[in-house]
């Protein structure tokens, strides 16, 4: 490929509002009375993210991130909290299934208006190596969410 | 000079800057060429037929052995066991000496600085043996602690394992010092995990005085999956084999095994002979140059880099000074994450790694959770410095002056 491509994608990827929410990530801190709490770590890396979960019924109340990584890797967190708070599970699978495919790929998902910010992570699919990055508080989620269909059996 | 003519795949991506050596060397031509000689010319299992070609495999696999030998400064080629790698090498120690030889509350004394490789085999070889293991702390600039090693060798310690050279920081150890002191205050096994020097510059095992050295093919311009162990023979002989099966026995019985003499007795199953001959292909590129100069060029670029990286703001080089590192610049950019940095980087043809390097212990200590890590070798040069010099300013850039 050639370079000023590569140099494109670089600039693609590191928008001014991935490096906002990298700078003054939303939503982040711990979560007082929080119904589920998940440490999600990536080892290549050594990144670590906590993801804490409140429900009000079927609907996420509040959530909120701890933790320390990468522009990609916080900005996905501070967009996911943003955007799913108020969320019902089933509207949150939904939308977790359209970051996933937008992350690798998908330029349909790309263009949903109901991705929000998160839309502004799509230039990741151009790095294989850092798509783990951007899912990875949405894999902490996934788990929190599994979590807590368990407890409630 | 370069080299990087020798080496088809930097001759076939002239845009590419690649420094990252300390993960993986590239290959030069010569090595390729051996191998594939080796199996035009040469190919059958070593030790096993009585034709002829089973004797010029054989003949090439052990002429490898007397080469890399004679590249290490091994004076007896016997004593040198050939694994996959370092990694490999340091778990047969662990096993196979460490297994019978520790007990409850015996100590096994590491360091901060180690790769995972010659951390956890021996952490949980304490672990199993209830055994405890001691870490030597290091310095702030990176270094080993010598009087925090100095307060943890005891008569109780078993085994002393360090790396010649870190492969995060590339911090260069003394290892007659700490050899001279561990004879003195123990009876400790001595590992050295040389990954790291072997490569780099010149290494004669008879004359560090350690009992064993692991080293890896693949970071000296040889192949993957070859490397090596050299150790003491009177160890070797009293040690139980690390894995049992064809070309390291005498004679099987129904209800019992006799095992077969040095090096064969640790080199169970087909050898990669294949990769042995790449291996000595490489430590004879490696004698052309002259590890002296390789050393020489390594520090020249390092010294350079490591200027003109402190130069730019919000740079934080990690490690001593570039005259006791081997070639390795390790460094983070302000609030930039180094995954971020690597990737802009990428995007101009520079490849570094970012990340904890299989040394968490230490990153931990350093309080980071990575870092950018450019690591020279023979073929890099000038360009490549200004390459990464130019990358990390506009990684500046996208991230904003402000918060560097």
């Amino acid at each position: 490929m050639p370079q000023s491509d590569r140099s494109a994608q670089i600039s693609a990827l590191y928008q001014e509002m991935i490096l906002d929410h990298y700078r003054r990530p939303r939503n982040k801190g711990e979560l007082e009375g929080a119904d589920a709490s998940v440490v999600m770590k990536n080892p290549l890396c050594g990144d670590e993210i906590a993801l804490h979960v409140a429900f009000d019924g079927d609907t996420i109340r509040e959530l909120k991130f701890s933790g320390r990584g990468c522009a990609i890797s916080q900005a996905s967190a501070s967009m996911m909290t943003q955007l799913l708070k108020g969320k019902s599970t089933d509207e949150v699978a939904s939308l977790r299934g359209r970051f996933r495919e937008m992350v690798m790929g998908n330029t349909d998902a790309d263009s949903d208006t109901a991705m929000g910010s998160l839309r502004s992570l799509s230039g990741v699919s151009r790095f294989p190596a850092r798509v783990k990055c951007a899912l990875l508080a949405w894999n902490a989620l996934e788990t929190a969410l599994s979590e807590r269909t368990g407890s409630s059996r | 000079m370069s080299h990087r003519a020798d080496f088809p795949l930097l001759a076939r991506n002239p845009v590419l800057h690649y420094l990252d050596s300390a993960a993986t060397s590239q290959k030069p031509a010569v090595v390729l060429d051996a191998m594939r000689e080796f199996y035009e010319t040469s190919n059958a299992n070593p030790h096993r037929g009585a034709y002829e070609l089973s004797v010029a495999a054989t003949d090439r696999y052990d002429g490898a052995r007397s080469t890399i030998a004679r590249f290490l400064g091994i004076g007896d080629p016997e004593c040198l066991v050939f694994t996959r790698g370092t990694t490999e090498s340091i778990n047969l120690v662990a096993s196979s000496w460490g297994r019978p030889n520790v007990f409850p509350d015996d100590e096994i004394v590491v360091t901060a600085l180690e790769h995972h490789a010659n951390f956890v085999p021996w952490q949980q070889l304490a672990i199993e043996r209830s055994a405890k293991l001691r870490i030597c702390e290091t310095t702030e600039d990176g270094r080993l602690d010598l009087d925090c090693l100095r307060s943890l060798l005891t008569r109780r310690t078993k085994i002393l394992a360090f790396n010649h050279v870190s492969n995060a920081l590339g911090t260069i150890n003394p290892v007659r010092d700490i050899v001279s002191m561990a004879r003195e205050l123990s009876d400790a096994v001595i590992v050295c995990d040389g990954a790291q020097s072997a490569p780099h510059f010149r290494v004669r095992y008879d004359d560090l005085g350690v009992d064993f050295y692991a080293f890896s093919g693949h970071k000296m311009c040889g192949p993957m999956g070859i490397g090596g162990l050299v150790g003491r023979r009177s160890l070797f002989d009293a040690m139980v084999p690390y894995q049992t099966g064809g070309d390291m026995i005498e004679f099987v019985h129904d209800d019992t095994t006799t095992w077969n003499v040095l090096p064969n007795k640790f080199e169970a199953g087909t050898p990669n002979a294949a990769g042995a001959v790449g291996l000595a292909a490489a430590a004879q590129y490696l004698d052309g140059i002259g590890m002296d100069e390789v050393l020489r060029h390594e520090r020249e670029l390092v010294s350079s880099a490591d200027a003109r990286l402190r130069e730019i703001e919000g740079v934080r080089i990690y490690g001593p000074p570039p005259a006791e590192r081997s070639g390795v610049v390790s460094f983070t950019l302000g609030d930039v994450h180094p995954h971020d940095l690597a990737t802009i980087l990428d995007g101009d043809g520079v490849c570094i790694r970012a990340g904890n390097h299989c040394a968490q212990p230490l990153m931990r200590r350093l309080d980071v959770s990575a870092t950018a890590r450019a690591s020279y070798y023979v073929y890099n040069d000038s360009s490549d410095t200004d390459a990464l010099v130019e990358g990390v300013l506009k990684a500046r850039e996208v991230f904003g002056h402000a918060a560097v």
